[in-house]
């Protein structure tokens, strides 16, 4: 488990994440900076990622789907605000209609990304995320999987298990 | 009978003050009303009062008849929604973390072509 912190702020309704890998920062950068490696961590396997756009640059916008297994897509978007690489963005999440328009209906969660060389082969990467997030996240899931929140809940407990035990393919 | 999805905002919004999170821990054995509650506090009965407003709008706690008085109990239902929120989203980044450990293992360590 790599996962080394993490620390929900009530108070300042963030929560941070943090974590070490055995790379470089620049390699840890590209698993962002890179939309077909972004792809391959952003969805659980059960609703892969789809970068349609990734422009990495201040003002810049990436664009995404992910398909469930029936075949299902929901969209969002980053709109990105700051970017220092291989250490620092900042973006907005938020969702969209089909059409990749913004779907003001959900709200937009502000993603700190921070990542530091810790020493010559170690790289800590923290990310902090405002809380609306998980209130969007909720209506996702609920989107996502049509069901009651009960069920979905459920499920997406049994997705995320299977995510963690599953190894992932090449 | 279909319920009524939980109000994050609302709950997290509950729960973003340090006096309230208190009131919350205290009320968990439903023993005090406001006025016992607002005892604990450097703040007036109204202050405490609308504490306890906020948390009841949010489901946290509800005030509850017991004899002549009203005692305030802590919701445990509620407190379990924002929890279960909370862990699944720390659910999501450790997968997503366990992800780009995997793929940052199946790059080459330093070992020529052969």
């Amino acid at each position: 488990m790599t996962v080394t912190a993490v620390h929900k702020d009530l108070d300042a309704l963030t929560m941070r994440v943090e974590a070490e890998f055995p790379a470089p920062p620049e390699r840890v950068w590209q698993l962002w900076a890179d939309p077909r490696q972004l792809e391959r961590w952003w969805g659980p396997p059960t609703y892969p990622a789809t970068m349609t756009t990734h422009d990495l640059r201040p003002g810049g916008r990436v664009d995404y789907h992910m398909t469930g297994p029936e075949g299902d897509q929901f969209h969002a978007y980053w709109d990105v605000e700051e970017v220092d690489a291989p250490t620092h963005l900042v973006v907005y999440d938020g969702f969209a209609h089909d059409d990749g328009r913004p779907n003001d209906d959900f709200p937009r969660n502000r993603m700190h990304l921070a990542i530091t060389a810790v020493d010559d082969d170690r790289t800590r990467m923290t990310i902090v995320t405002d809380f609306p997030d998980l209130a969007s996240m909720e209506q996702v899931l609920a989107m996502g999987m049509e069901e009651g929140l009960t069920a979905a809940i459920g499920q997406i407990d049994d997705l995320l298990a299977e995510d963690v035990a599953a190894p992932t393919g090449a | 009978m279909q319920i009524a999805p939980p109000d994050y905002d609302r709950i997290f919004g509950a729960l973003a003050d340090a006096t309230r999170r208190d009131i919350v821990r205290r009320a968990v054995d439903g023993q005090e009303g406001i006025s016992e509650l607002a005892a604990h506090y450097p703040m007036s009965f109204a202050a405490v009062q609308k504490h306890v407003a906020i948390l009841t709008d949010a489901g946290l706690v509800t005030k509850q008849r017991q004899g002549r008085r009203k005692v305030v109990r802590t919701n445990r239902e509620g407190l379990r929604v924002a929890r279960r929120l909370l862990d699944r989203y720390q659910e999501q980044w450790t997968a997503r973390v366990d992800r780009m450990s995997a793929l940052l293992a199946e790059d080459p360590h330093e070992e020529p072509p052969t």
